[in-house]
Formats: structure tokens, sequence, C-alpha cells
């Protein structure tokens, strides 16, 4: 990674410190919880960004993608499997060690799938769905990309909400906790929950993951497929004639931008005990779309700082019952007047007063 | 042995592409000798453009075969065609925003390197390695091109003349066997004619065979072994240059009725 990118991965991670602190000194934990999830949706942000900005592909479809990953591994990790143990794919599961034998809240014997075969299917399941879409749909271009991602979505949100398997309007509820590493020796385990206790753990979970996912992206960016990408943004034309197998980087970074949502989504469904039809919905989509451009098309840490910043305040209800408009009006603004992201604003109001003065 | 010699660098066998009731190219064959220098030309709308991206895979023919090294390439896609060595620039530079001149010729290197998204995401030493190289190799190149000095500048801000030698060297960067050059001196004045002519002898002289399109004659009489003349989609006369300036047929058609 470049010198200047370390340098600010490392000042994040003192921010995130020094936020923890700041929250335990002041008496405010309560806010770890939000920061938790906008942590979260800021990997959708960034790894949306990745595609949008970077590879220039637009999706209003990401929310299917979340919602792809939370909802499967909450229904694999809440329905019981007792009654069809003896089904051959439930015996295969097994076989691999996927299934997990637990209680619920009344005692009652439960098998699931284990959280981290779950997660693992979940994501993968996303990426696959990413790749069938891609292939016919990344042919698009522009507006009707727009629209046929836009379509994939609002498929998405309509089956969620028709399939009783997956809760209907209801969502799914009472979703297990993830351990995601075991005790390992006087260390306590790493568990993805809700619960009070887990806090803290929790907020650096996220924010590590966060954090993660945003080093490899900045890897990405300056590498020879980050090239690849922002030369077909540009010019497939002139990709094509150095090599660059265009139809084949759009699908691979849509495929990638998807995981980014899907693992998004399965660790804040863990964290939330639950998952509902609204995760899905077109304004989600149309709300990290809106992320994305308020940070600015290609400038991921512009992205991750407004993607984070933005949503931790819609999350604390402080756009109240205005929220969706709120970011519509974002959308707007961000369009007219940096299109480049908010922290380009000077930017915009130097070039105009060069054409003014001129 | 004596077989692989032989074999042209790339030939065109009758070739047609209509557009609607158009034909803009109408039975064109010839073929590009290893090592040479060859150019089209041809008055406006003579369907050069058309025929340089028939062979560069941006539109299939109609009709027709085109053999690169004795392989079909017709009906491949651009970047398959480039992956077999045939690379190109354009007429209307086609830079990449928002990268410096390094980079655009970093994005060259795409076929003579290979990390992917998971080398490239994890900054594994094998795809460190690589960048390394890539990074030398392109400023190698500009050094070559002799614009090393804008490594750092922003590719599409440089001067026209200076982003014709960037696609120059983003197109050597894939160490071409052919090279398509789409009327490298448009736009340029004399003494820029010049240097590209220049380059352009330099590129051949390192055993990169060249094609280019062209409608600066002085360029085209002085550097090219062969030309190919274009009228309406149709080939009407190809020789060595000093044949082409006699032929009444290309006299009257293209360097215009009253000369001589």
């Amino acid at each position: 990674m470049k010198k200047k990118n370390s340098l600010k991965i490392l000042s994040l991670c003192g921010f995130v410190i020094a936020v923890q602190l700041l929250t335990l000194v002041t008496g405010t934990q309560y806010f770890l919880t939000q920061l938790t999830m906008s942590a979260y949706y800021g990997l959708v942000v960034i790894g949306l960004g990745v595609l949008m900005g970077y590879a220039g592909q637009i999706s209003i479809g990401h929310a299917g993608f979340f919602a792809i990953g939370g909802y499967l591994s909450a229904a694999l990790t809440t329905h019981n499997l007792l009654g069809v143990a003896e089904n051959p794919l439930v015996k295969l599961l097994d076989q691999v060690g996927f299934l997990a034998m637990s209680q619920d809240i009344y005692g009652d014997q439960l098998l699931t799938v284990s959280p981290w075969a779950a997660c693992l299917i979940a994501v993968g399941a996303a990426g696959l769905i990413a790749l069938v879409l891609g292939v016919p749909v990344l042919k698009l271009k522009g507006h009707y990309l727009a629209m046929a991602t836009l379509g994939f979505g609002t498929i998405i949100y309509r089956l969620l909400l028709a399939t009783p398997y997956f809760g209907e309007a209801d969502g799914i509820s009472d979703v297990p906790s993830f351990t995601i590493l075991p005790a390992l020796g006087s260390l306590p385990p790493i568990v993805i929950s809700g619960d009070f206790s887990l806090r803290v753990v929790n907020y650096y979970v996220a924010w590590g993951v966060l954090i993660i996912g945003m080093i490899l992206l900045l890897n990405l960016i300056d590498s020879r497929v980050g090239r690849a990408l922002r030369s077909l943004h540009s010019s497939e034309e002139a990709a094509e004639a150095v090599g660059v197998n265009t139809a084949g980087f759009k699908v691979g970074v849509f495929v990638l931008s998807a995981i980014f949502a899907a693992f998004a989504g399965v660790f804040i469904t863990h964290y939330n005990s639950g998952i509902g039809p609204s995760e899905a919905s077109v304004m989600k989509s149309v709300r990290y779309v809106a992320l994305v451009a308020v940070g600015g098309m290609t400038n991921l840490w512009g992205m991750l700082i407004m993607g984070v910043s933005l949503t931790f305040l819609s999350l604390r209800g402080v756009f109240g019952s205005m929220d969706d408009a709120v970011f519509g009006v974002i959308l707007i603004g961000v369009m007219l007047f940096a299109p480049n992201g908010v922290l380009s604003v000077r930017e915009f109001f130097v070039t105009r007063k060069k054409e003014t003065a001129e | 042995m004596s077989q692989q010699v032989q074999l042209p660098m790339l030939e065109l066998q009758s070739i047609h592409k209509t557009f609607g009731g158009l034909h803009a190219v109408n039975d064109v064959s010839f073929r590009v000798d290893p090592g040479a220098i060859k150019a089209v030309i041809g008055p406006n709308g003579a369907g050069k453009t058309t025929l340089f991206n028939l062979i560069a895979g941006n539109l299939p023919p109609s009709a027709g075969a085109i053999y690169f090294q004795g392989k079909a390439i017709h009906g491949k896609k651009p970047h398959q065609i480039a992956g077999l060595g045939m690379s190109r620039t354009f007429q209307n530079i086609k830079l990449f925003h928002g990268m410096t001149a390094l980079e655009c010729v970093m994005v060259g290197c795409h076929l003579r390197s290979k990390a992917g998204f998971i080398g490239g995401m994890l900054h594994l030493p094998g795809s460190r390695k690589e960048e390394q190289w890539i990074n030398k190799r392109s400023m190698e190149l500009l050094e070559l091109l002799e614009i090393a000095e804008y490594a750092d500048v922003e590719a599409t801000s440089l001067a026209f003349g200076q982003q014709r030698a960037v696609e120059l060297a983003r197109a050597l960067a894939s160490e071409p066997k052919l090279l398509l050059l789409d009327e490298p001196a448009a736009g340029l004045n004399i003494y820029e004619t010049a240097e590209v002519a220049r380059l352009i002898t330099k590129i051949r002289d390192m055993g990169i065979t060249v094609l280019l399109v062209e409608h600066d004659m002085s360029l085209v009489m002085e550097i090219s072994d062969e030309i190919v003349v274009l009228c309406f989609g149709e080939k009407i006369a190809e020789d060595v240059p000093a044949q082409i300036q006699k032929n009444p047929e290309v006299i009257s058609i293209y360097l215009g009725e009253d000369e001589q």
C-alpha cells in the first residue's frame, strides 16, 4: 500500500479507538450501536464505490445483494432442520460439518446450519447471483444498466415479501449470535451479537471488518486490476485494444461489490438478530448510490467518511420522518454542486470563480 | 522454418463491410510482410478507419477472412486479438481520464502481467514484484518516446503531440508484433510530423511490423515500404511509394486531377 494510505488507515484506527474512549468517558455508549451498524453499511458503500466510481458501472440493486446475504444467513441459522434430517441435502450439510445443534428459547432441540457455514453459503450465493445477473446485464450501459439493476433489486424485494421461508413482511427474527473466533486460551471468543455486554467488542469487530475491506479495496485500486477497471471506465475501446477483457472485468468487479454487500448483510443480521424486507427496498439501493456520490465517485476515503457519518445520523433518527427525502435531496445537491463529492466543494467554487473572472 | 518466414504478419482475404446498403469496404485483399511499414491511404470516406476497425476486431466483417500470423482473427473480440500480439492507436486519441501518463502506459502492460483480483487486493509478494516491473517497464517506454518528464502529469492534459506519444507508448507496452497506427500525424504540424516519422521508423527497427492509415502524404511516402490505396471502399492500387506516386489512377483520384 502507498505510504499516504497507510497513514490514513492508521489515523482511522486511532479515530475509531478515540471515539470508543470518548463514549466511555462521556457515558454515551449507546452511540456504539449505531456506530457499529454504520460501519457495516459503510462496507456496502465502499464496495459499491469501486463498481460505480472506478469501473463506471452503476447498480441500483445493491440492497438486493445485502438482503441476499442477510436473509440467507438468517434463514439458514434459524429454520429447524430436525424434521427434514433425512433429506439428502441436509445429510450432506451434516457430513461436511455445516450443521449445529442448539436449543431455542423454549428449550426445544434445534438443528440449523452453523453461522460460519451459513455466512459462506449466503455470501457465495450472492456472488453467484451477481455472476449470473452480471454477465447479461453488464452488456448494458448507462441508463439501461441502471434500469436493469433497479429491476433486479425490485424482484429480490418482492420475492422476500412473498416467500414464507423468508418471513414475508415480518422478516426473520431470533437470528443467533455469530462466533467468528472461538475462545483462544485466556482470550474470550469474538461474537457478533447485539448483547449489551458485547457492545464494545462488536464496535471493534465492525470497524475492523470495514478497515480490512478498505485496505483490500485501496490495494485493488492501485493494482493491475484497478488500472484495468479505471481504463474501461474511460474508454472501453482503448482498454480492449491493450488486451483488457472489459466484459470479464466488469463482471468481476460487480461480483466483488456484491460480495462486500452480502458480507455486510450477514454481519448486520447477526448483530441485530434479525432482518426485515425494508433492507431490500429500492430506497436502500438509492441511498447507497447517494452515499457513493456524496463521498466522491473516485474517492474511497470520501465514500467511507460520508457513508458512515450520514448513515450514523440517519440511524440516530436525526432526519426523522424525512429520512428518505433527505437522501434524495443530498443526491440532487451533490449532482448539481459537487459532482466529485462534498469533499470537493472547494474545488467547485474555485473553478466557478475562475470561470466568472474570465 | 522457411514456411514460417514466408507467413505474412497480416493477411486480408476479400474483406467486405456493408452498413445497410453502403459498401464501406468492398473486396479488399492485401498482406503485410513481417518487419515492414505498410500504409493505407485514400481520400476521406475511403473506408480506411473502417478497415482498421475490422482488423482490430472492433467491427465484424460482413464477408471475407483476416489472418494474423496464419491464425483467423475475424469474429474475435478486440482484447483477444490484442492478446495475439496486435496493438493499435486511435485517430481521435483515447487516453484514460484521471490517469497520469505513466499509469496509461502501465495499463498497456496488462497483457504482460497477470495479477488478478485476489493478488491485487492482498498485495501478495508476487503481484508486488510484478507491479515494480510494470512501473520500470512503463518508465522505459516513456523514455523511449522521449516523454519521461511528463510521467506524473495527467495524460489528458498534455499537449496533443505528447498525448500521441503516450498512446504509442501504451500500445508498445503490450509488446505487439503488429502495430496499427490510425492517422498518427493527424493534427500535428510539420515538425511534429517529422518527429512521428522518426519514431515510427524507430519502432520498426525494434522488429515491430507497422500498418498505418494516413492522410499526410509526406509521412507516408517517406517511411512506408508499401502502400495500399483505397477509394470508396475498394483497393485501387498496391505498390511501393515510388510507383504509387506515378500511378495515373491514384493521381487522378487521390492527389487530384490537376497535378502533372
